[in-house]
């Protein structure tokens, strides 16, 4: 099969990926900025003495582990606002299900870092008259955070990626971006094959940067 | 009274620490019932006892580390309630604990924190004390465990020795009214053992009230006023070094000190 790739019109309408790229970025960093916010708010109901705090926290994060982002996307998008009979945005909708979404695995790291941290210490915190929150932020997390980084970093990858499909609520993200110029340029394999670098130009570097970190963290033990 | 044994109420004079009718059970386990002790200032009392006697958990109850079932711990006379905070006259856990420093058998101590760190961390965050005057204080107990020139190592880097002697100098920058120590040198290496029940003479020598748990019958003779014989959540025998460890006369405490004695 002989095929000529042809980049001259890829590289005309390159803007349009540039914007795409950027637009998943957003969505990726804020959807991580949120995730993390309900990932502590989660961790912190998990491990709290309400315990139908910890079955409410433990009900969402089965809801949104354990059912596909594409049908959650679709849901919030189509089915949530025939619920409550108001039209969602469908920017709106890409960030809040992207959040929760990663709100409720990040919750899990968190909670993993945080009770593998031994006893001893949150004792030995509070032997000093710190209040629990002292205990948490100034002994506890510091330690758990180091433990989880490599796992949290890991799911921020994953987000990544998972942004593509917020392309099916019509959000002009990178993958969205790359249909549109396959639909000017009728040139598909140059269209994704562009799309797919850009992704791994973004997260080969991030990888990369993780494994180092991981590297020099397992050093200063 | 030295330096090291002034607290902010050097003016009273009662017991530093009392604990009233304590009891406490876990579910269904009776730990011990009715225990009382008073702590005078510069009093060094041991707590012995077998294994699973209670002597960590009353201990623990003294800077409410377990809420008592039942009974009060008063601090300076004021009875401590079950909350962090103070309420009127009734101190909170978070006061007790500022005043009441406890050492563990595994240290416990800070391992993201240098030795300085961990012996500043208390006064900084929980005395909002300014970090220059911290670290003065903080150098000068390290100085006193003799561990000064350790101030930059991170714990993992120090032997179990050196780790116990910086989580009593973590304690002691608090400036404590009250110590309790629970079997600080259970977890060491023989040859280690010394060097911290040293220091914990030391202590005493300089006033520092205290109250230990210990299997060293030797050390707690040598540095305690008053010895307590904890068996089966209940003080079986009290009295002075001399009645309990070398002149036993109950059955049960003479068998347990000559057993543990060698
Ligand atoms: N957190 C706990 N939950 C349930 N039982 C406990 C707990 N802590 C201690 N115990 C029990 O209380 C008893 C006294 O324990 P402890 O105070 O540690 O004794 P000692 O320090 O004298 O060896 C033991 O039977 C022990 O198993
Ligand atoms: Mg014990």
């Amino acid at each position: 099969m002989t095929y000529t790739w042809d980049f001259h019109s890829i590289w005309q309408n390159f803007d349009l990926f540039w914007f795409g790229l950027q637009v998943t970025v957003l969505y990726t960093v804020g959807s991580i900025v949120f995730g993390v916010l309900i990932g502590i708010a989660t961790c912190a109901a998990r491990l709290s003495r309400w315990r139908f705090l910890g079955y409410f926290a433990r009900l969402y994060q089965e809801l949104f582990r354990c059912t596909p982002l594409l049908v959650q996307l679709l849901w919030f998008y189509y089915a949530f606002p025939l619920l409550v009979g108001v039209n969602v945005d469908n920017h709106f909708a890409a960030m809040l299900t992207l959040s929760l979404y990663v709100g409720a695995f990040y919750a899990e790291i968190f909670r993993g870092g945080i009770i593998s941290i031994d006893r001893g210490q949150q004792e030995a915190a509070a032997a000093i008259g710190m209040s629990p929150s002292q205990a948490m932020w100034r002994i506890i997390a510091p330690q758990a955070i180091k433990r989880m980084l490599p796992s949290f970093i890991n799911q921020s990858v994953i987000q990544f990626k998972n942004t593509s499909l917020i392309s099916v609520l019509s959000v002009a993200d990178l993958a969205y971006m790359a249909a549109v110029v396959n639909g000017q340029t009728y040139r598909p394999l140059e269209s994704y094959t562009v799309m797919a670098l850009l992704y791994l130009a973004i997260l080969v570097p991030v990888t990369q940067l993780a494994d180092l970190l991981e590297k020099r963290m397992r050093t200063s033990d | 009274m030295t330096d090291l044994a002034r607290t902010n109420d050097a003016a009273f004079t009662g017991p530093v620490l009392q604990a009233v009718n304590l009891s406490k059970n876990f579910q269904k386990l009776q730990v011990f019932q009715n225990l009382s002790l008073d702590l005078q200032r510069g009093e060094v009392v041991a707590l012995i006892g077998p294994s699973g006697s209670g002597k960590s958990t009353f201990l623990r109850c003294l800077n409410m580390m377990e809420t008592p079932s039942s009974g009060q711990v008063l601090y300076q006379g004021a009875s401590v309630i079950p909350s962090f905070r103070d309420r009127g006259d009734q101190i909170g856990i978070g006061t007790l604990r500022r005043n009441v420093g406890m050492v563990f058998q595994h240290f416990n101590l800070f391992p993201h924190m240098t030795v300085l760190q961990n012996v500043c961390e208390g006064p900084i965050s929980v005395k909002r004390m300014p970090k220059a005057e911290a670290q003065a204080l903080g150098m000068h107990f390290l100085g006193l465990v003799g561990l000064a020139e350790k101030h930059d190592s991170y714990p993992s880097k120090l032997s179990g020795g050196q780790k116990q002697r910086v989580a009593i100098a973590r304690a002691l920058a608090m400036q404590p009214g009250v110590l309790l120590l629970d079997e600080v040198t259970s977890a060491l290496d023989p040859e280690l053992v010394g060097e911290v029940l040293d220091v914990i003479r030391t202590l005493a020598r300089e006033g520092i009230t205290m109250a230990i748990v210990t299997h060293e019958m030797a050390f707690a003779a040598d540095v305690s006023s008053r010895v307590l014989f904890l068996d089966k959540g209940r003080i079986a025998a009290e009295g002075s070094p001399d009645e309990i460890i070398f002149n036993p006369s109950d059955e049960r405490l003479s068998n347990f000190v000559s057993r543990t004695r060698n």
